[in-house]
């Protein structure tokens, strides 16, 4: 029982919850710096899934792609940035919000143009789950699974490294807290932008690969993934990365555990309705804790 | 292509370019006047195309309803029943920021797709509704499509009538006054909440007309028949190539918008077959490419915002 829980549940919402968290630190992030909400961060995971796709098809692996598919991402999200989002930084945080919203309806155009609406694996067939048999039961893990979480805390904890330990790092955190103050004393300010824009694709990338290994890619995952990781951010407490981290990983776990079976047998909700979770968490969060559960930036 | 069929197919374009006049206005009202980012259009469309949906067809064992009233209580019932639907939203999300507006928004329409896709017993889960009446069909082509086309211009003059008024009132001028600067509207002692609150109602009321004319045209709605992020997005970039916060830009830019959209669409069906499916993609992308240069370079759109005459004046 508790060993099927942790199998058909536990492990995949935490999975769910590291990629979230991939997604949602470079959201929170981009926030903190530019302060604005980046509508097309989910599509920015898409194509670095299908990025991936091109690297397996050229005979790497899809983990081995993870790096090509983040160097594209960040190469690509800078382009977008230099050609639309700059001009616009002056204006309005709604200004450069909608811009994002069409610069998301663009990378999904050209992903359906040259992949079409179908999506896919990245290889066939059914991996079968490791098996551990303990005196709870016997848990089946599946090996792609340890793989993600480990990659998720990697990349985590470099980020960490690189915010606490590095000069640049160090001037981020400065110009999330007060932008005005860390131009006076000297920051960069353009060039703390461009780590941050190639940081938020490169984990954006990484998550859209992870998802794919996960289950599948297609066109919409991006944007499928984009309310649950507006929601983790909102739930960390915005320009926290941490705060987006712990966010993500509690939704994951979350959306899975209100489908399982554990309620008296029953689901709490049904699991046609689980991915509506998040989207509610969110809503709820905005309306009656908009700073989230640690206080982050309103 | 015969005259009298270009001249059938002239009208049917300008029918959806004005049903989109009526979302463009609505969302003019929120966002051109009060300054409210409302990502969720596609979701009030819904409500407003699945009252009337429920209310107009016959009985029908697969949703819920089939009342048969008549169409024009099923538009105008659309409407209230999306203003009513707004006003909890609206009570607990107008203290938001934009783009956490513009998130919660977001959320609520998707909340709302789920809804619809999934609660058969009302809306018919993936099937959708079909059978809808439409307006004047007893009277044979071209008069009941002109009919129709009058029926949707006759609703944009309305509701233009209304907004203008408004926004000539000493009440749009509060809503400007939040639109720009927020504090300042407090301090001169204006209740901020409640005018937001009005003012996403009243547009939430345009959106669900819009959405009943819209499931009246097409005869069927079902949750694949509005797209929610390409109907949301089409609606603002219409505002925004028009010119936020005049009316007279929002409808001229929802009817330049869907010519420009319908155009693309005639261009892209004389493409060889193999290219022609992916060809609406390419619509899609030049869209957002529009958007981005409009930002860029007419950020105030085709007619920007004037100074509104005072009433008295009103032509």
């Amino acid at each position: 029982m508790i060993a099927d829980f942790v199998s058909f549940y536990l492990m995949p919402g935490i999975v769910l919850g590291c990629i979230y968290a991939l997604g949602a630190v470079g959201l929170t992030m981009l926030f903190g710096i530019l302060r604005f909400a980046h509508f097309a961060h989910g599509d920015v995971m898409t194509v670095g899934a299908y990025v991936a796709f091109v690297g397996v098809g050229l005979g790497l692996s899809a983990y081995q792609s993870i790096p090509l598919a983040m160097l594209v991402c960040a190469v690509l999200v800078l382009a977008v940035d230099r050609a639309f989002y700059r001009p616009l930084r002056r204006a309005s945080p709604i200004v450069l919000l909608i811009s994002g919203f069409g610069v998301a309806l663009m990378l999904r155009a050209a992903i359906l143009f040259f992949f079409g609406p179908d999506g896919g694996v990245y290889e066939q067939g059914i991996r079968r789950p490791m098996v551990f048999p303990t005196e709870w039961g016997r848990f089946r893990i599946q090996e792609r699974h340890l793989w993600i979480i480990g990659g998720a805390v990697l990349i985590a904890l470099a980020l960490h490294l690189f915010l606490t330990r590095t000069r640049l790092g160090k001037a981020m955190r400065a110009m999330s807290d007060n932008p005005d103050l860390a131009r006076i004393t000297g920051i960069p300010t353009e060039r703390v932008i461009a780590i941050t824009w190639a940081i938020g694709a490169a984990t954006a990338a990484t998550a859209g690969v992870f998802l794919a290994i996960d289950t599948q890619f297609n066109p919409l995952m991006g944007m499928n993934m984009l309310l649950p990781i507006f929601a983790a951010m909102i739930l960390g407490g915005v320009g926290r990365p941490w705060g987006a981290v712990f966010g993500g990983v509690v939704l994951g776990i979350a959306e899975e555990l209100v489908a399982a079976p554990i309620w008296g047998g029953e689901p709490l909700i049904s699991p046609a309705y689980k991915v509506g979770l998040s989207f509610a968490v969110m809503v709820v969060l905005l309306i009656f804790r908009p700073t989230g559960l640690f206080k982050g930036q309103s | 292509m015969t005259l009298d069929s270009l001249a059938l197919y002239l009208v049917s374009l300008a029918t959806m370019g004005g049903i989109y006049a009526v979302l463009t206005l609505g969302l003019n009202i929120q966002w051109g006047m009060t300054g409210l980012m409302n990502a969720g259009v596609a979701g009030f469309v819904a409500i407003g195309a699945y009252t009337t949906a429920i209310l107009t067809t016959g009985p029908s064992a697969s949703h819920l309803g089939g009342l048969g009233w008549p169409v024009w209580a099923g538009i105008l019932a659309a409407g209230g029943v999306s203003a009513v639907l707004a006003l909890p939203i609206a009570l607990v999300s107008m203290r938001l920021r934009s783009d956490y507006l513009a998130m919660a928004t977001l959320g609520i329409a998707e909340i709302l797709r789920l809804v619809v896709r999934n609660e058969d017993w009302m809306t018919g889960g993936p099937r959708g509704i079909a059978g809808l009446p439409k307006p004047f069909e007893t009277l044979g082509t071209p008069v009941s499509q002109l009919a129709f086309l009058g029926l949707v211009l006759g609703m944009i003059a309305v509701l233009y009538w209304f907004a203008e008024r408004a926004h000539r009132s000493p009440w749009g001028r509060v809503q400007r006054a939040i639109r720009e600067n927020e504090v300042a509207a407090a301090a001169a002692g204006k209740n901020v909440e409640a005018f937001r609150l009005q003012s996403f109602v009243f547009g939430a009321f345009a959106m669900g007309l819009g959405g009943a004319l819209l499931a009246h045209n097409i005869k069927f709605i079902g949750p694949e028949a509005v797209e929610p992020l390409i109907a949301t997005f089409l609606v603002w970039v219409m505002l925004i190539a028009g010119g936020s916060g005049n009316n007279r830009g929002a409808i001229l830019g929802a009817f330049a918008i869907w010519t420009l959209w319908a155009a693309t669409e005639i261009m892209t069906a004389q493409l060889p077959p193999e290219l022609g499916g992916r060809a609406a993609y390419v619509r899609i992308f030049l869209i957002g490419l529009a958007l981005q240069l409009i930002l860029l370079f007419r950020p105030q759109g085709l007619i920007g915002e004037r100074p509104p005459k005072p009433l008295g004046q009103i032509d």
